[in-house]
């Protein structure tokens, strides 16, 4: 361990934490130095949240201790951690839509006089929080309306209003476009640099290495160890995340396409003409988008999370219905097609939300392994039992599955297994065409380079791929083409070779270029 | 995985068995309050129903029709639908029954009438419920509104109904059913004499099995649990979730309808009106006691059906409306001790196996 010897902001030792039979973290710690950015990095149900819940006062540990500023707060509650100084901003925002973004932030500590809300003194005092710390949103605005990076200034101001010091991030830039990232960047610094001690949790190695002092790496719940940032790399990170080398997405550049594809003679695997999609919102959320793929070929789709992606994506599976334009499979109009005819036309859809569309969560692994192809596991009326449970124990090997048990819920899964039923589903069976929403979303560094060489390998089998990533790395090293999308338009379809960070940033922000 | 099933099998059968001790002890308090001894209160509840053929008999005839509407609620909530109407349904499914039935010449076999008067009240109890499946399907009107107010709308036009054009004179009974009627139990067990308990408890008992199998080994049960569950996986696994809604609430009320045959063909050969007398609503409480999973319906309609027959036979010691109480205690004790029991489980098994 290194650090300073005395005088941590933060310290946990041995921190116990189970939920039902699932141990999330067994003898963690963590070791905060006041004034630093610390860096909580680890695969996805290494424990990270957990650690940070129990910090906050969210979960009582089962056992260990917890300090913070050397005083004994262990099994505190959030009340009292508010109290003294900790806040936690979550993954998932807690706002209120319909309120505005002084009422959300004074919520629970409203400025009152005479039993009425004081709303000109909440926007005031937040006008003025937001002058101290350099987070600007304007106080009077319906939180509904801003963008999802202005709703996380809104998160962390929340907290700050609350009088915290200490303050907890959980992966605060899974919905940030690159711009965001940096202006997050800039306002931690800068609370750094007024003393505010910062606990980041994130598996984003890059991030770790551009903004942190120090690092603390978990695996299986537990902490593998501490290091100083400038005496690390990302490898070495990785290699203590997973406990073994891994070839970090990029590292391994994507060998040319086959020569006989990505030519314009051939007829394109999917082809989508002028598609327009509504949103009950706004008029067009997919506005007149028009892109071919031929086969082994992979178009990737970068862009800010809302614009459009989720709807185009949808539409070209029959999940939504178009307004007007054309989706083609192998040359034949499927634009009016069900979701099922779409499937058994060769469509394979990797949904961008696992636990919402792309598993029955209380659904056995076997049953969740044939969910859109439980036509083809009838035999008069009924399930096939024994196909079911002989597609499984091939799914769950190939795709190494854990716990492998094919009788085992999918909710009782970690978020990489999880995802690696859904792959395992639409990437095993017979397709020519796989919409990929977000395939390696929330999954931990072992599953991502697992899931990246299955959808290379289908490159290479000649399938046409559709990859929507808000993760640029993940774009980057897959795609053939990159097109980015903006304000439910291509604003740019790029071959690999000219993207860069850059030069997508610019397009993703709608800052450089209108439509392509 | 031996462990996970004895895990399953200590949380399917350890809540409910809390929870009737719970409703025991609730009742003891109760009977004390009325300063009766509850020991010899319960001994007449159990000898009033289970400790004499003729009670057990009356406590048969109830179950069947509460497996039926349990059943028909059940089936809806695992598709995701809260069918409050199975009250209505389970009328309209008589009344079909038995107007069909009083236009029938005497002489035909029950064997070849019986599957005319269950489409009779299957048509009957589906119509009702599959208005409430296709208005949620169509315009997404929230089934709990309509199932409730169709409750008002069917059960006032089934009484009009009945009273204008097929009641026998001075009564509010339709015409006896000449032939198709189902014969009770007592005619193969005796003792069953003066009881109520007819056949069609063994119809009841097959659509147990129907339901159990429909649900958890067909496709289509497949789909309408996925639909229940998480819709948007459903959408997406190619479903059509809006068509399972409307054919899951057209199959609730064929169930619920079935369930009227009991009466009207089983016991008193004749439709009459406002038969249902509740056990439509009651078939909500059995369906959340047998936690949707028909064999449980089934077991919890013994129970429910035990309790309503019980009330009649300690009435003479204590108010029967006691026995209510005490099925509204079980209702609460089951709700409350699912969660309850099942975390207080989890947590010996963890410091079992550590």
């Amino acid at each position: 361990m290194t650090g300073p010897a005395a005088g941590f902001a933060v310290r946990l030792t041995g921190i116990e934490k189970s939920f039902g039979p699932v141990r999330a973290n067994r003898g963690a710690s963590l070791a905060v130095a006041p004034g630093e950015i610390h860096a909580l990095v680890g695969e996805n149900g290494a424990g990270k949240s957990t650690l940070m819940r129990v910090l906050s006062g969210m979960y009582a540990p089962d056992a260990g201790t917890m300090e913070v500023d050397g005083r004994d707060v262990t099994g505190w509650s959030t009340a009292h951690a508010i109290a003294a100084g900790v806040g936690m901003v979550h993954q998932h925002f807690m706002l209120v839509p319909p309120l505005t973004v002084a009422e959300n932030i004074v919520l629970g500590r409203e400025i009152t006089s005479h039993g009425q809300l004081d709303r000109a003194g909440a926007e005031r005092a937040v006008a003025e929080l937001c002058a101290r710390t350099g987070l600007v949103v304007a106080p009077g605005r319906r939180v509904a309306d801003l963008s999802v990076g202005e709703a996380q200034r809104v998160e962390i101001l929340k907290t700050l209003y609350r009088g915290a010091k200490l303050l907890i991030l959980d992966e605060p830039t899974a919905v940030l476009s690159p711009p965001e990232v940096d202006e997050l960047w800039r306002v931690l610094a800068r609370m750094r640099a007024g003393g505010d001690t910062i606990v980041l949790i994130t598996h984003k190695l890059d991030e770790v290495m551009e903004i942190s002092d120090a690092v603390t790496v978990m695996r299986h719940g537990e902490t593998v160890g501490r290091v100083a940032t400038r005496e690390t790399s990302p490898a070495a990170l990785a290699r203590m995340m997973v406990g073994r080398e891994v070839a970090l997405a990029g590292a391994a550049p994507l060998p040319p396409a086959p020569a006989h594809t990505a030519t314009s003679a051939d007829r394109p695997a999917l082809e989508v003409r002028e598609l327009t999609v509504a949103d009950p919102r706004k008029a067009r959320a997919v506005d007149a988008v028009s892109f071919t793929l031929a086969p082994g070929e992979i178009l990737g789709v970068a862009g800010v999370e809302g614009n459009g992606q989720t709807e185009l994506v949808e539409a070209i599976a029959g999940l939504r219905p178009a307004r007007a334009g054309a989706v083609l499979l192998d040359g034949r109009d499927v634009t009016r097609l069900t979701v099922h005819e779409r499937g058994a036309a060769g469509l394979s859809h990797i949904p961008e939300d696992r636990q919402r569309r792309g598993l029955v969560l209380d659904y056995s692994i076997a049953d969740n392994l044939v969910l859109g192809q439980q036509r083809l596991y009838t035999r008069r009326g009924a399930l096939d039992g024994a196909r079911i449970a002989d597609n499984a124990r091939r799914r769950i090997e190939q795709f190494d599955i854990r716990p492998g048990d094919p009788a085992a819920p999918a909710r009782t899964l970690s978020g990489g297994n999880q995802q690696k039923i859904v792959v395992a589903r639409e990437m095993g069976r017979d397709f020519s065409v796989l919409l990929a929403a977000q395939p390696t979303r929330g999954v931990d560094v072992g599953a991502i380079e697992f899931i990246h060489a299955q959808l290379r390998a289908a490159r290479g089998a000649g399938k046409a791929i559709l990859l929507v990533s808000a993760d640029l790395t993940e774009i980057l090293a897959l795609s053939d083409r990159i097109a980015v999308m903006y304000g439910g338009r291509f604003a740019a379809v790029l071959p690999r070779a000219m993207a860069t960070e850059e030069v997508l940033g610019a397009y993703m922000t709608g800052a450089a270029g209108q439509a392509a | 995985m031996n462990g996970r099933l004895r895990a399953q099998l200590e949380e399917t059968i350890l809540p409910p068995i809390v929870a009737l001790l719970i409703a025991a002890l609730v009742g003891d308090l109760l009977i004390l309050v009325y300063g009766q001894s509850p020991a010899a209160v319960y001994r007449l509840l159990i000898q009033g129903t289970w400790g004499n053929a003729y009670g057990l008999g009356q406590v048969l005839y109830k179950t069947t029709t509460l497996t039926f509407t349990g059943l028909a609620v059940a089936i809806g909530l695992q598709a995701g639908l809260f069918n409050i109407g199975a009250e209505s349904q389970l009328a309209a499914g008589g009344f079909a029954a038995g107007v069909v039935g009083a236009m029938l010449p005497a002489g035909i076999p029950s064997v070849v009438l019986l599957p005319l008067f269950i489409a009779a009240a299957a048509i009957g109890g589906g119509l009702v419920g599959g208005a409430a499946g296709a208005l949620k399907a169509k315009w997404g009107a929230h089934e709990v509104i309509t199932t409730i107010m169709l409750n008002f709308v069917v059960l006032a036009l089934l009484n009009y109904l009945t009273v204008a054009h097929f009641k026998v004179f001075d009564t509010l009974h339709t015409a006896d059913i000449r032939s198709g009627a189902l014969p009770r139990l007592s005619a193969v067990v005796p003792a069953f004499h003066g009881s109520a308990a007819n056949v069609v408890l063994v119809l009841a008992l097959a659509a147990v099995a129907a339901a159990w199998w429909y649900l958890y080994r067909s496709r289509a049960g497949y789909e309408l649990r996925a639909a229940g569950l998480q819709p948007g996986a459903a959408e997406y696994g190619g479903v059509k979730v809006s068509r399972v809604w409307w054919q899951a609430m057209l199959l609730s009320g064929a169930v619920a309808g079935i369930g009227g045959l009991n009466f009207v063909l089983g016991y008193k050969h004749y439709y009459e009106d406002s038969f249902a007398s509740g056990m439509g609503f009651l078939g909500i409480a059995v369906a959340l006691v047998g936690r949707n999973n028909p064999l449980g319906v089934f077991l919890a309609a013994l129970l429910f059906a035990t309790l309503s027959q019980g009330g009649l036979a300690v009435n003479a010691v204590v108010p029967k409306q006691m026995v209510e109480v005490l099925q509204a205690v079980v209702i609460i004790a089951v709700a409350t001790s699912v969660p309850e029991v099942r975390r207080l489980l989890r947590g010996a098994r963890r410091s079992a196996a550590t």
